[in-house]
């Protein structure tokens, strides 16, 4: 059973996500496919609920680019952990277009990789664990050092070192 | 050196706790092995045919006396008392217990030491020129950048993941030692018109299955842009590069495939957008890694050509060693010594634990503690005293260490083949073994100087043979092993792709193939004319004839 950490709580998810053929609920949170949102974009407009998107590997946030704005969730695809892809997205989402609403983490994540999330821009997470909450806290810790900006306000090391001799 | 700060440390640090977390969770089984595959070859762990093989990285480099006693001290505790370095500027050790591991990175952090992304698909150990900082020849220092390299690509939350490993290396010489057309970046340093430095940036180039020499995609960037132009290219191929073909997946596929012109347009667009945030690098970020490699406490000294003279007349053997192992310094009076890890009856670049104690005590003694690491399996002393030289190459010579055979047929590239390796369809190390049997006259070495036969144990080219000037490949023909030749291979700053001599031979056919190309070159030189540049001006043909008497259907496969 697959776990929703949203902004470091376990959450039950708002968003209703209905498969391409299935129709959509008349109210509430809904999140699409990227095909679904191009096809029915107008509709979805006219709705007053927050809206998502879910972005395949290869669908990169360029795509969305001009409704961003109008999203409160792009949830980015991991069909394997090893495809490194929504990475990139992530921070483009967050550094290029500003994005501020949710970016969650969909598909086969592992708990490996929160940390690196977490850092460019991922703030909420599909997990299967036992213990989610227990080792999302332990995979959130795991460092205080860093040594690359991207974006997440985290100081890096770089800039502690100089801000001390200042 | 560099030395660690706080901050370094307590990112080391961390990192290993948060191995020995991942460990336990692998050995109670919370993770498979498909899962933990990724977390510790970015550990350095890989898993061979007998054990686990744990690569360890010497940035660019560049290793202390006590980091070396560390590295034997390991060899005796957790291997079989020895390593092997490699031609990525790493050590490994080929039989370590996975329960160990953790330990190993914990007594390695205490000397400042990683085998952080020595493996995986991320950005590895970042390489360069071993005679960096030190070299006659060199226009930038390069050791700097190469910090500021490494710091950048350690544990990087959005390129951990890439389609593939990712391999870059840096030279500040025209002479490039650090085979840089043939990386995934290659950064070449060099001073303006106007005396700035920076960076010319090639991308593309690699070895394997495909081989590529790198493109120049920018010709010129200053230093505080290096990392944000980096990161552009990082980004590019992690969103472009292919994911569809572990084969294929390297950034040189995607840069050829969509063209060097196209792939720096996508760079130089994404670079625009980041180019100016947080990753332009403050100077005083520069300065304060600069204050690391600043020239040790050199004395004031003339360079020693009369009593050297003297000594040189009275030894062959030491004028020779001189002659052919050691380089230019750029300070009077000093010269950089090259201790070639070639030794009879041992696979290149194996070295064992009492060995290198020793050299660290070398170190010690005639230089300032610093060792150096080459990426044709070589050790350097870096700064010692012309006055030591006679001493010195005593001392080696003790050791087995002084044989004069640098950038000789003896000094060959060799991959551990299939003694050790799991990728590997033939034995790499035999081969080197035959062929250093077959030439171990040092006046025939001599006479033939520089020839650099790189060896590889299967496609991967882990041994080079791509890029030497003789390239030999082992495959596998219906079980039997058989050794493609390759010549006119180069990795320096004319690089160039070997071509390929003919069928392949089997075993004992290669050292007297090899002994007929050599032969064959000795009657087509002319005066002071490298094996290369023989090649270069004659072509194959004559090659082919004497290896294969005009008649390739003779051969076996």
């Amino acid at each position: 059973m697959k776990a929703l950490i949203r902004h470091g709580e376990l959450a039950d998810d708002p968003y209703a996500a209905p498969a391409d053929d299935e129709s959509l609920p008349p109210t509430g949170a809904v999140l699409v496919s990227l095909a679904r949102w191009q096809s029915d974009r107008e509709a979805l407009l006219k709705r007053a609920d927050p809206l998502g998107v879910r972005l395949k590997s290869d669908e990169s946030p360029e795509l969305i680019a001009d409704d961003i704005g109008r999203l409160s969730l792009v949830a980015l695809e991991f069909p394997k952990f090893r495809d490194g892809r929504a990475y990139s997205y992530a921070r483009i989402l967050r550094e290029r277009y500003g994005f501020d609403g949710e970016i969650r983490a969909v598909g086969d994540v592992l708990m490996e990789q929160v940390h690196f999330m977490l850092r460019t821009g991922f703030d909420a997470f599909e997990l299967e664990s036992e213990d989610p909450l227990g080792q999302f806290e332990i995979a959130k810790a795991e460092y205080s050092v860093w040594y690359q900006p991207t974006g997440d306000g985290r100081r890096t090391a770089l800039q502690l070192r100089h801000s001390n001799r200042g | 050196m560099y030395r660690y700060d706080e901050f370094d440390h307590k990112l080391v640090a961390e990192r290993v706790e948060q191995f020995d977390r991942q460990v336990k969770r692998r050995l109670n089984g919370e993770l498979t092995e498909d899962q933990f595959k990724p977390l510790r070859l970015m550990n350095g762990l890989y898993l061979q045919l007998h054990a686990y093989m744990l690569r360890v990285n010497v940035p660019y480099g560049t290793l202390s006396s006590g980091q070396m006693r560390r590295f034997a001290d390991i060899a005796r505790k957790y291997d079989r008392g020895f390593g092997h370095f490699t031609t990525r500027q790493n050590i490994q050790y080929n039989w370590i217990k996975l329960e160990d591991a953790p330990q190993i990175l914990r007594d390695l952090a205490d000397v400042e030491v990683t085998a952080i992304q020595s493996s995986g698909n991320c950005v590895r150990n970042i390489t360069s020129d071993q005679y960096a900082g030190r070299a006659k020849d060199e226009l930038v220092d390069p050791r700097k950048f190469c910090e500021l390299l490494r710091q950048y690509s350690v544990l990087h939350p959005e390129f951990s993941y890439l389609p593939r490993k990712f391999k870059i290396a840096v030279t500040g010489s025209p002479n490039d030692r650090a085979a840089v057309a043939v990386h995934d970046i290659g950064l070449r340093m060099h001073e303006n018109d106007a005396g700035e430095i920076g960076f010319e940036v090639l991308v593309g180039g690699g070895l394997g299955r495909t081989p590529y020499i790198g493109h120049t995609i920018r010709a010129w960037i200053e230093p505080e842009h290096i990392l944000s132009y980096v990161e552009a290219i990082l980004r590019v191929y992690n969103i472009h590069g292919r994911r569809d073909n572990i084969h294929k997946a390297r950034i040189k596929i995607i840069v050829n495939q969509m063209g060097i012109e196209k792939y720096r347009e996508l760079v130089e667009a994404e670079w625009q957008r980041v180019k100016d945030g947080p990753l332009a690098v403050p100077d005083e970020e520069i300065e304060r890694i600069e204050r690391y490699f600043a020239p040790p406490r050199y004395e004031t000294l003339e360079d020693e050509t009369d009593s050297l003279a003297e000594k040189r007349a009275a030894h062959r053997a030491f004028d020779r060693w001189i002659r052919i192992n050691t380089a230019e310094h750029k300070v009077p009076g000093y010269v950089i010594v090259n201790v070639p890890l070639k030794v009879l009856g041992k696979p290149p670049g194996d070295i064992d634990a009492d060995t290198m104690d020793a050299v660290a005590d070398l170190a010690d003694r005639y230089t300032f503690g610093e060792i150096r690491i080459n990426h044709r399996q070589n050790l350097a002393f870096v700064d010692v005293r012309q006055q030591d030289l006679f001493e010195l190459w005593q001392a080696l010579d003790a050791l087995g260490l002084a044989r004069p055979v640098l950038d000789s047929i003896s000094d060959m590239i060799c991959c551990p083949g299939l003694d050790y390796c799991a990728l590997a369809n033939a034995r790499s190390i035999p081969i080197a073994d035959d062929i250093s049997r077959r030439f171990v006259d040092v006046d025939e070495l001599a006479d033939v100087g520089e020839l650099k036969i790189n060896i590889s144990g299967c496609m991967n080219a882990c041994g080079h043979h791509h890029v030497g000037h003789i390239g030999i490949l082992g495959v596998d023909k219906r079980g039997e092993e058989f050794f493609q030749l390759t010549l006119g291979g180069s990795s320096d700053q004319h690089a160039s792709l070997g071509d390929r001599l003919g069928p392949g031979l089997p075993q004992d056919e290669v050292p007297e193939a090899i002994a007929a190309i050599v032969g064959r070159y000795k009657s087509l030189r002319t005066d002071g004319e490298r094996f290369l540049d023989t090649y270069r001006r004659v072509g194959i043909e004559p090659f082919k004839e004497v290896v294969y008497g005009g008649d390739e259907r003779k051969a076996v496969a």
